[in-house]
This record gives structure tokens, sequence and C-alpha cells, in this order.
């Protein structure tokens, strides 16, 4: 996974509230066995017509918005269904960062696993950089994941709250599996205990 | 201390599987359970192969195939090529990591939360995940059961645990006696219609009262399938007798002995009196009557005599822009009446509602009537189990003889993910638990229904209130 530091990019305004995961990437997509090429159809049904043609006033297919790296977003985003596949064609697009009110929670812990930062801000906040937004490639937003800030295009700082542990694991890149093995003798101990308190658990063989 | 502040059920377990509590809070949670299907599956295998990992605990890993599969002439394989290959995919990764696997032409094959619970591998007390956000169905057992994304089943296949911070408690509570004609889907759309899709955001339900109590293990699950409907992280009832009873005898839970002392620590788990819940939530049995959805999310429900909400009498501009968006892609008209609107599918199945009591209430509606003139009706039991169980007791004469598909198990319509699908504008009243726009096709609309009332909607190829038909 790679490391979130610092981000100055293009935000895309997408002013919707639960913006589900069938929205995001539907399920006719997820028939892969690979991470990578979902981007190509990131909100397929809001971005291409039935034909496959671009639909010109979703927001991805409009200019700076082309190459976004942050999107923001209105209420309960990622609703639905538990599929990476949402964050990997977020990620396989380019965005890197997503701003929103607040995030549906299996969809919260997704990103994270993908070097995504979700970031939660009260909604006039999150309206305040629509508008900004909406200044295409003159208005560049700065995401600094160490100190907590976006920056806005006039340089106002705005203060954003993240799980200690979490901002940790995505400033360093490093993987959770790695973190947990960690305590590998904690879950043998536990394993030992549950083994003597709940024999009556039975194992599963076919 | 722990031991002397009540607590709730979900506190009780999430306690008893905390292998290790980090400083900032997380705690390394032990996982007893790991359900795997092929969608959500192949990238963690491919991830654990780079990393030269194995899996853990594979006698407490089950997989099957079930969300692209074909729901007909299974037998001469499948025909989608890329469907095809997460099914090989899967066959290979279990082989080769050792995981216990359910192959799609056995009886034990089904949707994986239809079979979890079936075969006695969902149990009481448990932790259970799965790569999909309906794992929240286990959680009527009285287990903790929730969804996860691909990074977290390559987590839990290589060290059994997830990294979680405990969620908040919430309390729903259904009190009296349900009227005729409605049933558990009922009580959950009428939930999700009073708290809303993010309602329960960052908690974990617990469903009582004597309306929950009153249902059978079958409606328990249908009610905690659509805990995530809601936003919540899981859902969980009590477990009590009727849920001791569905145990006994599954082939997966303890035995004799082993099943008696599995009880005694079963009976511990209810809420302590006096245990606290962030949120507590009360609705009344008897003013729920039978719901479908208008819109396209879960909460856009009404009782069925209702009418087509108009966006123009919502104050929010954001709000009113989302319900002008719903009406227009559902092709309604503001004040139109429910029961007015034409059928042309109709979607029984899926791990909301694909268990043997849900084909059995189709079943009931359906007997000595017909599917209406150019209405395609469907039938996908949840697991060969279902399947089986439906063709010894002949119902599945009585749902042909209506002119009903009857066809093998497996996710189907739901998502569409296989060749069942829907097509642009065509209007299906379905069983499932997602009426997203394009959930079980492209530009296809979607009206969530009980089972009783997807059959009522087939015999009259409108939406149809099923106490008429009684």
């Amino acid at each position: 996974m790679d490391a979130f530091t610092k981000l100055t990019g293009v935000a895309a305004p997408l002013p919707m509230a639960n913006v589900d995961t069938d929205k995001i990437i539907p399920a006719r997509f997820l028939k892969t066995i690979k991470r990578t090429g979902l981007g190509v159809h990131l909100f397929d049904t809001l971005r291409y017509d039935a034909d496959g043609k671009e639909r010109p006033e979703f927001v991805l297919n409009q200019g700076p918005y082309r190459k976004a790296e942050i999107l923001i977003a209105h209420e309960n985003f990622g609703c639905g269904s538990s599929r990476e596949h949402a964050p990997w064609a977020l990620l396989d697009f380019g965005i890197r960062c997503v701003i929103a009110p607040d995030f549906a929670d299996i969809f919260h812990n997704n990103t994270f696993k993908n070097g995504i930062l979700p970031i939660r801000l009260p909604r006039e906040i999150c309206d305040q950089l629509m508008e900004d937004a909406k200044q295409g490639d003159n208005a560049r937003l700065t995401v600094d994941l160490a100190e907590q800030v976006v920056v806005r295009p006039n340089g106002e700082k705005i203060r954003f709250e993240i799980d200690s542990f979490r901002k940790h694991l995505l400033l360093n890149g490093l993987d959770d599996i790695g973190q947990t093995l960690q305590h590998a003798p904690s879950i043998d101990s536990y394993e030992s205990k549950q083994k003597a308190e709940k024999s009556w658990m039975p194992g599963i063989s076919v | 201390m722990a031991e002397t502040k009540p607590r709730t059920l979900f506190d009780k377990v999430w306690d008893a599987h905390v292998v290790e509590q980090l400083p900032d809070g997380t705690c390394v949670l032990y996982i007893d359970r790991h359900l795997v299907h092929e969608v959500t599956s192949p990238q963690a295998f491919e991830g654990l192969r780079m990393a030269g990992r194995k899996v853990r605990r594979p006698d407490a890993t089950i997989a099957v195939a079930d969300h692209n599969i074909p729901t007909m002439g299974r037998a001469n394989g499948i025909q989608e090529e890329d469907s095809r290959i997460q099914v090989e995919t899967l066959e290979r990764n279990v082989a080769e990591f050792g995981v216990p696997y359910f192959p799609i032409l056995s009886p034990e094959q089904g949707i994986v939360h239809i079979i979890g619970p079936e075969q006695g591998i969902s149990l009481p007390g448990m932790t259970i995940v799965c790569g999909d956000s309906h794992t929240s169905t286990h959680g009527a057992m009285g287990s903790l059961a929730f969804g996860i994304g691909t990074s977290e089943v390559e987590h839990v296949l290589a060290t059994q645990t997830l990294l979680q911070k405990p969620a908040k408690n919430m309390l729903v509570r259904v009190e009296g006696t349900l009227g005729a004609g409605c049933t558990a889907k009922d009580i959950v759309l009428a939930i999700i219609g009073k708290i809303g899709t993010a309602g329960g955001t960052g908690h974990v339900i617990e469903f009582a009262g004597s309306a929950i109590r009153a249902l059978d293990m079958a409606g328990r699950m249908t009610v905690c399938n659509m805990s995530i409907e809601a936003g919540a992280r899981a859902g969980m009832i009590a477990p009590d007798e009727t849920t001791f009873e569905y145990v006994r005898g599954k082939p997966f839970a303890p035995k004799g002995e082993a099943l008696d002392r599995a009880i005694a620590w079963w009976r511990t788990l209810p809420a302590d009196p006096g245990a606290h819940y962030d949120t507590v939530v009360e609705l009344d049995a008897a003013a729920i009557a039978p719901m479908v959805t208008w819109g396209t999310n879960p909460e856009a429900v009404v009782p069925v005599t209702g009418t087509v909400p108009n966006p123009a009498d919502v104050a929010d501009e954001a709000k009113r822009a989302q319900l002008a968006r719903m009406v227009e892609y559902m092709g309604l008209t503001p004040g139109q009446k429910m029961t007015d609107l034409k059928i042309d599918v109709v979607f029984i199945g899926s791990c909301t509602n694909g268990r043997i009591e849900d084909i059995r209430a189709a079943a009931a509606v359906a007997k000595g009537r017909r599917v209406a003139p150019g209405v395609r009706a469907m039938i996908v039991p949840g697991s060969g189990i279902v399947k089986q169980l439906a063709e010894a007791e002949g119902i599945d004469r009585i749902l042909i003889d209506a002119g009903f598909e009857w066809r093998e198990p497996g996710c189907s319509m739901c998502l569409g993910m296989n060749p069942d699908k829907l097509t642009p504008g065509q209007r299906c009243a379905s069983t499932s638990n997602r009426n997203f726009e394009g959930r079980q096709g492209p530009g296809g609309r979607t009206h969530l229904v009980s089972p009783a009332m997807a059959a009522a909607a087939a015999v009259t190829g409108r939406l149809a209130d099923v106490r008429e038909l009684a």
C-alpha cells in the first residue's frame, strides 16, 4: 500500500447523498480476479450512457476533473455492499481522498486499506469546499495528513479528525497484516484458551 | 471492572473475542467463522500467495460459490467466461490453501448467508465475518456477524483476527403482535423507513421486544439481514429456546453433552438488566402494514396502501432533488397509488428471503392461482437443501403449476451478476434487500417486498395488498 502524506490536487464536486457502492462500481464489473483496471468503470452509469458514450454533464467527464485526485460528496458516502472494488475503482481512476459529512462503515474501513484517506467534515464545510472545487484547475486543495488539515485555495486551513492508529498506518504505508502478526503470541494464547473453554465448538471439514 | 458493569449482548460477544487491546483502543478481535465466496476472495488469496502466507484456520473457514453462478443448467458448466474464471479461481484457491468447500453441484451449495445457519456453521456467541455486507444475517443466531472488504478477508485468512474498534449499541424494540399478512420483512422495512439508511451507522443494532421474540429463525434472519440497509455494522438477536431448538441437529453444530455445554454459555449472552444502549428506537408491531419500497434506497418505503410521495413537499433542496431523481428513475408520478403499479418481473429468493419458510409463504398465496399474463415470476431457493426440502413438500409443484420458474440456488437477481437480470425499464417486485439504481440490472426498477407480497404481485400483475387475497 502507498503511504499517504500530503496531496495537492483538483477536487471533483459530487453533490449527492447516499452514493452507494453499486453507483461507484456496478456489480457487473466485479467479475475480476484483479484489483486494478476498474477505474474506467468508476461511476459507470453516471458517467456513460446506454451506448457507452460519455455523459458530458457528469463531473468526471469535464476538463480538469478527469484528473481529479480528491472527491467531495454529501452524506452517507459508500453505503451498500462491502465490495472493495469501490475503493479500487476510485484509486485506479486516481482519487486518493474523499471528503464527505459521513461515510458508511465498511466502505470507510476499505478506503484505509488502499491508501485512500476518507475525511469527515460538517456538511456546511463540505459545501464550501464544493464551491472551491467548482473552480476546477484554478482551485486546488491541499490535504496534509500529518497536520490533519485541508487547505483551501484562499489559504484557510480546515482541521479534520482521524483515528490515530489509522493515521499512523496511512502515513507510513503500513500493511495491517504485518501489524497484527506482531501480536501473534497473543493470538496463539487466545486460541489455546478458547480450545479449553469452548471445547464444544467444532471445526469444519468436508 | 468490566465484570460488574451491566453489558449488552454485543458487549458480551465482543469482550469474549478480544485477543488484545492496543493503547489507542483498537482491538485485535478473534474471528470464529469466516465464510468465503468467489467474488470478494480472489485478490485476498493472491495476497496470501504473494506474501508466502497460509490460511491460519482452514477449520474455521468455509467457501462456496453463490454470487455469479447460473440458476439454470448448471450441470452444463458456467457459460459466462468471467463468471467461470471466478468460480474456477475459487476452486483452485480452496484446493491450494486447504479450505473446506461446498462444490456447486452439491446439495449443500447455496447463498453463503443461507448455508451458514442451515449447516450449523454459524452458532450463537460467535464472531462471524464474510466479504459481503449481508453477513449481518447470522446475527439472528445471537452472534456478532459483519461484512468486510477483501483486504480484511485476507487479514482474517492470515491471522484469524481483525483490527477493530467497538461499535456503539443501538436497541430497536418492536412490541406487540403483527397484523395478518405482515412478516419479518415488513418489520425491517418499517424500521429502515423510520431510522433511515444511515440511522445505524457506527452501531450494532440489537433487535428485541415481543414481536421479535415471536419470530422464527428465518424471520429473525430476514430482520438482521437488512441491518446493513440501515447502515448498522451488524444486527443481533439474543439467543433463546427458539435459537437452541433451531441449532439442534444441524450438521456442524455441537451434539449431545457438547451442545449442553454450549447452550449453558449461550444462556449467559442476553443483555444484563440495566445495560446501556447509546440509542433506543421503539416500534409498535400492530401499526406495521405490508410494506413496499417506492424509491431507490430502502428508506424510501411506504405501506402498500400508500402513495408515491411528492418531492415538492420536501423543504431541503438536496433532499428534494434526490427524491425527484428517484421518482423519475422509477418511472412514477407523485400521488400515484402503489397498488396501481404494474409489474413485469417477480423475484423470490436471496439471503433476505430465500429460506424454506419464505418459499412456503409464497406458495400459500400462489396455490390455486396463476401468474398474471405478461409477468415473469422466478423462485430461486437459497440453497440446495432448501430446494430439496421444498420438492419433498411438493411446494415446487404448486409454484410451477401456478406459472413460476423453479430455479437452482444462488444470489441470482438480487444483484444481477449472473444471467438473471432486469432489462431497462422493467419493474420488479423483489424479496431481496436493495433497490439501488441498476442493482438488478441496468435501468431496472426494484420494489422490495415480503415473499407473500411478491407472490401477490405475481398473481395480480401489479403491486397488491396481500391481505386482500386471503
